[in-house]
């Protein structure tokens, strides 16, 4: 199987062109808008770590090592498109369009970072595994319905692959042919379980035959291979051609989330040899001479400063509303949960 | 490992401290130990140790045949578990939070709970399932759920949750001794919250039983699990208003134990029900229904529920907010009492 879903790439771990019928297309405004965001979501990702080591966020997942999978997907996407994402896609929904202020407060427990911004579709991160791709498919079968070119993309994970969820939205996805793009990122662990144990198949690309859409095996860690394949799915999925699965082989550079010790379960040497693909695009940019250092130093700051004032923001929000507590469970509070409210809120006066 | 093996001889009785974690640990360790049949199937249950460490280093001594890191499913982790069972097995399985039990909830409500009876009693599912459970530790969302009564409608399958060491480790070597499934709930709010000292050999808690853990006379306070630190502390306050708290832990939440229900409250005449979970459909309604039935003729007060609200636990920003805390089950104590 591994020879029948070989994995694509654009460029290799030295920033070389591997594939050249992609020249063309590998301009340099391209590779600076990837790398701006790949650098912007690192930033907002290694704030949140020292934050909350210092107390001042909840439990993060962090996706460090994830950024070109993130990156170049979210940026295939056309501004109506639908984004289904997990608990470990801040930095896609980050490039979708999601504020960062609501993105750190969803992280400090705050389900204002569950809001999409105006005029985006983002669906709230799934915590619970795979639970989402259902939703992906019955939101981009609504689009087919109402007869847009809109589509879907449902995040998720390797261990996702393992739950029913994943297999009854591809299946009504592909039986609808809804315009969906289901993206993995397979970063090789389900917190400590490796995809040995998870599963048997030797891709996850594969599974994709069994439901009788293509299946895609990518360089996750290669942002145009990234971009072009999700490019390319969701011109497909617009087209009436159903959905696609793209498998990105990537990895996660840390741990779980901030409570996770990834050295209880991972071989310490294991995934040194990958390329950062950060550094990867690096390479790419110095040898095509769209490496400008003016720019970098100010993208820097322009990223340095963003960060510092979502954090400020996030840190001077107005207090979570009790509230808020019960004015968003029905559009019409029950009498019996009025009540509750009330003796609550009176409670408190009361001190 | 929390552990600190501490072994003291007391009445000629070895002793170790533990917390709940540690105590759920060891009670693992001893069924695996002495009973072939028994497995361990999860989520990061492994090399992991668990996500709370409950099966820390249980792998590394029993092999990954019987302490089995699954794939992430838990409609799987229960099916196979059910197929262990009735050929031969004992499962014990860990769902990583209650939060996400739900996908197996098919497999628990339509089999695990009622082979014995489709089946007459032929085919039997003699396994444990263990999830931890409760708001309080800022936990990301859906992690906190409290839905105890979710299992206790459902006829055929037994559930405790205990709230001190001693009681975890007694009621999960019982649940693994019962002939039927018994779903164990564990505070993960209290997982190392204290230490108390544990037997080190094999002793269970009785399934069924609650526990008196403060003698008082005015009223009757009822609670399980992460609820109990709660009712504790409302009852000191109210000691120095000069009333008198009886408090009850239930520990098994179906069967209840309707007995010291019914003792406790007709010594008292008032009762106060205290759980984390919704009001509505919550297990205080059942306890009211006992009383109601074993003991209306007592009642000096309206019985007064503190409860979570009928709300989607929350993120943990407003947590504290859903959760009962001791000033509220203080408020209800002086409205039954000055009823
Ligand atoms: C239904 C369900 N079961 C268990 C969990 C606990 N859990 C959270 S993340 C995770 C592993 C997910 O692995 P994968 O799909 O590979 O995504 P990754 O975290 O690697 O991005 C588990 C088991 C959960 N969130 N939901
Ligand atoms: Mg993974």
């Amino acid at each position: 199987m591994e020879t029948q879903f070989p994995i694509k790439r654009i460029i290799d771990d030295e920033g070389n062109v591997v594939d050249a019928s992609y020249c063309e297309q590998l301009h340099g405004e391209l590779a600076k808008e990837l790398y701006y965001h790949m650098k912007r979501i690192r930033a907002f990702d290694r704030k949140a770590i020292s934050l909350q080591r210092q107390g001042r966020l909840g439990t993060y997942a962090p996706m460090e090592g994830q950024e070109a999978s993130q990156v170049g997907s979210a940026l295939a996407l056309g501004q109506d498109d639908w984004m289904f994402p997990t608990y470990r896609d801040h930095g896609a929904k980050l490039t979708f369009g999601a504020p960062m202020v609501e993105t750190y407060l969803y992280w400090n427990g705050r389900a204002e970072g569950c809001v999409p911004p105006v005029g985006k579709n983002i669906f709230p991160p799934a915590v619970p595994i795979a639970t989402q791709l259902p939703h992906a498919a019955g939101a981009a079968w609504a689009e087919m319905r109402k007869g847009t070119r809109n589509a879907a993309i449902a995040y998720f994970g390797d261990g996702a692959t393992s739950e029913g969820d994943f297999h009854e939205g591809l299946n009504f996805a592909s039986v609808l042919k809804a315009p969906v793009l289901f993206f993995n990122q397979n970063n090789r662990y389900a917190i400590s379980v490796p995809i040995e144990k998870q599963m048997n198949s030797e891709t996850i690309a594969q599974k994709a035959v069994a439901y009788g859409m293509p299946g895609v095996r990518i360089d996750g860690n290669d942002c145009f291979s990234v971009y072009f394949e999700a490019k390319k799915a969701l011109e497909d999925a617009r087209n009436g051609r159903g959905p696609t699965l793209i498998e990105a082989v990537t990895w996660r550079t840390g741990a779980h989330t901030t409570a996770d010790d990834p050295s209880k379960y991972r071989p310490e040497d294991q995934g040194k040899e990958i390329v950062d693909p950060l550094v990867r695009l690096e390479r790419f940019m110095k040898k095509n001479s769209c490496w400008d250092e003016a720019w970098i130093v100010e993208i820097e700051a322009l990223i340095k400063a963003e960060v510092e004032t979502a954090v400020e923001e996030m840190e001077s929000y107005p207090k979570a509303n009790v509230e808020d507590l019960f004015d968003h469970v029905f559009a019409k509070m029950p009498t019996q949960l009025a009540e509750q409210k009330e003796s609550y809120l009176a409670h408190l006066k009361r001190g | 490992m929390e552990m600190e093996v501490k072994e003291i001889q007391r009445e000629n009785t070895a002793t170790q401290l533990l917390t709940i974690v540690g105590a759920v640990n060891d009670a693992m360790k001893m069924l695996l130990e002495s009973d072939e049949s028994v497995m361990i199937l999860g989520e990061d249950i492994g090399k992991n140790g668990g996500v709370f460490r409950a099966t820390e280093g249980l792998q590394e001594k029993f092999g990954t045949d019987r302490v089995v890191d699954t794939p992430l499913s838990e409609a799987g982790i229960i099916g196979t578990s059910i197929g262990l069972a009735v050929n031969g097995f004992k499962p014990i399985a860990e769902i990583q939070f209650l939060g996400f039990i739900y996908p197996a909830y098919e497999q628990i409500m339509t089999h695990v709970s009622r082979l014995r009876m489709r089946t007459m009693g032929h085919y039997t599912v003699p396994m444990v399932i263990r999830a931890p459970y409760g708001a309080g530790i800022r936990s990301p969302e859906i992690h906190s759920d409290s839905t105890e009564s979710l299992f206790t409608h459902m006829p055929g399958i037994k559930v405790v949750c205990p709230s001190t060491p001693y009681d975890a480790k007694g009621l999960l070597i019982a649940a693994m001794e019962d002939p039927d499934p018994v779903l164990m709930l564990e505070p993960m709010k209290s997982y190392r919250a204290k230490r108390e000292e544990v037997p080190v050999g094999k002793y269970t808690v009785e399934i069924g039983k609650g526990k008196r853990v403060r003698e008082g006379t005015d009223v009757t306070l009822i609670a399980w699990g992460a609820m109990m630190p709660i009712v504790e502390k409302a009852a000191q306050q109210s000691e120095k208003k000069g009333i008198s708290c009886d408090i009850i832990d239930l520990r098994t939440l179906y069967p209840i134990d309707r007995e010291i229900i019914a003792e406790s409250v007709q010594k008292t005449g008032r009762a106060v029900i205290v759980h984390e979970a919704h009001l509505t459909g919550g297990l205080g309604n059942d306890i009211i229904s006992i009383i109601n039935d074993t003991s209306f003729l007592y009642l000096r007060a309206p019985i007064e529920r503190v409860t979570g609200f009928d709300v989607p636990v929350p993120f943990f920003a407003l947590e504290e907010d859903f959760l009962p805390t001791p000033a509220r089950v203080l408020e209800s104590i002086e409205k039954a009492v000055h009823f």
